[in-house]
């Protein structure tokens, strides 16, 4: 798998949207100054009418997305994760949650693969702030094919959603002639019956080279990735709890109040069996490149391997 | 003013302030200050300048109205009552378990609430988003966003405000309410946000003042702001705080409290009193 191209699921919600373009009339996306690195610009340069920079004001952004919606324009928002689910996090919540008006969310940045910008912009709280908001969908795509998917599924989606993306490109793995993406589906990618491990976002894919070396060593590891955090998909959780007996979960964001606890929830609720957390344990991450920092911060493939030999 | 509609205005906003008062005592909570003073404001924009239809409250080339001071709910609910909305009795279960008037406007539950607000700063820039709809679909309805002036505080405000004249949104009109007082005493002794108009003005904003409880001046001022075009407008009402009730006007204590029935009492009778000798003369 060494050879596989590289993505950042930022560069694949540009191109969904500008994709987007073309068949929705009614659509508008929206940024915060940062078109060139949400990628959003890819959109702004096939379709400028439709673009509106809202400038370094992402509070201000998702209540100008808010009420193009209550029009019925499909409206995306996009910034940084920090800044649309951190800084804006009460307009989301009071603007768009309350009234359950069907904004779409686009947070690129996620997690400490940021990088050389350091703690400031490494948003690893996202997730468990989203996941607070009654009636919030919450997506963290793990490739290119899946984010492409997902931003075309939230479209449609009625209803407000909160999409996940990352600036490092990362593997492809996904086949986008026979991928299919459903809303709160999980996905099985590899069966096992000695241990699940559940992944989502840029961790899908650490998780699957680890099942492979560790198939290698004898154990045989499932894999689920959870694409969609909210809703959860249960039936697969507790499935995987009751026939591997353990679980380890892996996602690019702090242990508290992610995939790990959202997982937890359902296990210790349905079927309760061992949930070990791998992400970022409750620290601030710091500058450096992103590859070293995911080694650093245990998101990586080694981590998992001696994870789940540590939990059997 | 036309002095038979001044009279029916003048008539209506006085029921809409009884609407007010019969609200907030039957919740025993809620803002009747601010309420009272934007009475004659939503009073002339629901019955003269805004093309609605109570029985088609979602039409969609209708003019939008975002109460971005969404804790006067009263006034908002009493004249959207008064239009025809909803009966008049769902005023008496404001802020009750199960009830459709929640303590600030909620646009799922109740018809001609076009947007939910409460959280200050927040609704100014929705109204902006609905007002660059229109621009973007060519659609001719108009905006009007009604602020407190305490809520100029809220930096979100001047967010909006440089986004709409950045955006030339001539089809929005923001109306500051300002009464002059917030919950912890005289706007200018909190936390100064004046002068307000110099402000908008600097903004990029065309500003207009006016008299908030004076139909001729209200008139005036909504007749200046249609004619304006390529910059939104920014109207600064002078306004009395609790205006109609005479103990509650200019009173900061009345910006978050209910009447006990022998205020509730006292208010309706200088409302009915005031009613009577406008449907008299």
């Amino acid at each position: 798998m060494a050879d596989m191209v590289k993505i950042a699921t930022r560069e694949s919600y540009g191109n969904a949207l500008a994709e987007l373009g073309e068949k929705l009339d009614n659509l508008v996306v929206l940024d915060a100054d940062l078109a060139a690195a949400t990628k959003t610009g890819i959109f702004k340069k096939k379709f400028p009418e439709k673009f509106i920079d809202c400038g370094i004001a992402e509070g201000n952004m998702m209540g100008i997305a808010a009420g193009l919606a209550t029009t019925g324009k499909t409206v995306f928002a996009s910034s940084f994760a920090m800044f649309a689910a951190g800084r804006a996090f009460e307009q989301v919540r009071n603007s768009i949650g309350y009234p359950h008006i069907p904004v779409k969310i686009g947070a690129t940045h996620a997690g400490i693969s940021v990088g050389e910008d350091g703690a400031t912009h490494q948003c690893n709280e996202d997730i468990a702030l989203m996941r607070t908001i009654p009636g919030m969908t919450i997506i963290n795509p793990a490739d290119d094919v899946e984010a492409k998917a997902a931003v075309f599924a939230a479209a449609e989606f009625n209803g407000p959603v909160y999409m996940r993306f990352g600036r490092l490109a990362t593997p492809v793995f996904n086949n986008p002639d026979t991928y299919k993406f459903e809303i709160g589906k999980g996905v099985l990618l590899k069966d096992g019956t000695d241990i699940t491990i559940i992944a989502t976002g840029l961790m899908v894919y650490e998780s699957l080279l680890a099942a492979e070396e560790l198939a290698k060593q004898g154990i045989n590891a499932r894999v689920i990735n959870i694409h969609t955090i909210k809703p959860i998909d249960k039936d697969i959780i507790i499935k995987a709890a009751k026939e591997t007996k353990k679980i380890v979960t892996v996602e690019e964001h702090s242990i508290i109040g992610g995939l790990g606890s959202a997982v937890a929830e359902v296990v210790t609720e349905s079927c309760p069996v061992p949930v070990i957390r791998i992400g970022v344990n409750d620290k601030f991450g710091h500058s450096g490149p992103a590859k070293d920092l995911l080694k650093e911060f245990g998101l990586c493939s080694e981590n998992i391997i001696n994870t789940v030999k540590s939990a059997l | 003013m036309d002095e038979i509609l001044k009279k029916q205005l003048s008539i209506t906003a006085c029921k809409v302030r009884m609407g007010i008062i019969e609200g907030v005592y039957n919740a025993k909570s809620g803002h009747p200050g601010g309420s009272l003073s934007i009475a004659d404001l939503l009073t002339y924009l629901y019955s003269v300048k805004m093309n609605v239809d109570p029985k088609n409250p979602k039409m969609p080339e209708r003019d939008r109205l975002v109460l971005s001071k969404g804790h006067c709910a009263p006034a908002l609910y009493s004249i959207l009552a008064e239009r025809g909305f909803f009966p008049k009795e769902e005023l008496k279960s404001l802020r009750h378990i199960g009830a459709m008037l929640q303590g600030h406007p909620d646009m799922k539950g109740t018809p001609g609430v076009d947007m939910s607000t409460g959280s200050l700063g927040q609704g100014i820039s929705a109204a902006c988003g609905i007002a660059l709809s229109a621009k973007l679909s060519n659609d001719a309805y108009k905006v009007y966003a009604v602020l407190g002036d305490g809520e100029t505080e809220e930096g979100q405000v001047w967010e909006a405000a440089m986004f709409a004249a950045h955006n030339k949104l001539d089809n929005l009109v923001a109306i500051v309410d300002f009464n002059g007082l917030q919950i912890d005493g005289a706007v200018t002794d909190v936390c100064s946000p004046v002068p307000l108009p110099e402000k908008f003005s600097a903004f990029g904003w065309h500003v207009i003042t006016m008299d908030a409880h004076d139909f001729d001046d209200i008139e005036r001022a909504f007749n200046e702001a249609e004619k304006i075009s390529g910059q939104p407008v920014a109207i600064i009402q002078k306004s009395t705080k609790g205006k109609g009730v005479s103990f509650m006007e200019n009173q900061v204590s009345w910006h978050g409290s209910a009447p006990n029935e022998e205020q509730y009492n006292q208010a309706m009778s200088e409302l009915k009193a005031k009613l009577s000798e406008l449907e008299g003369n």
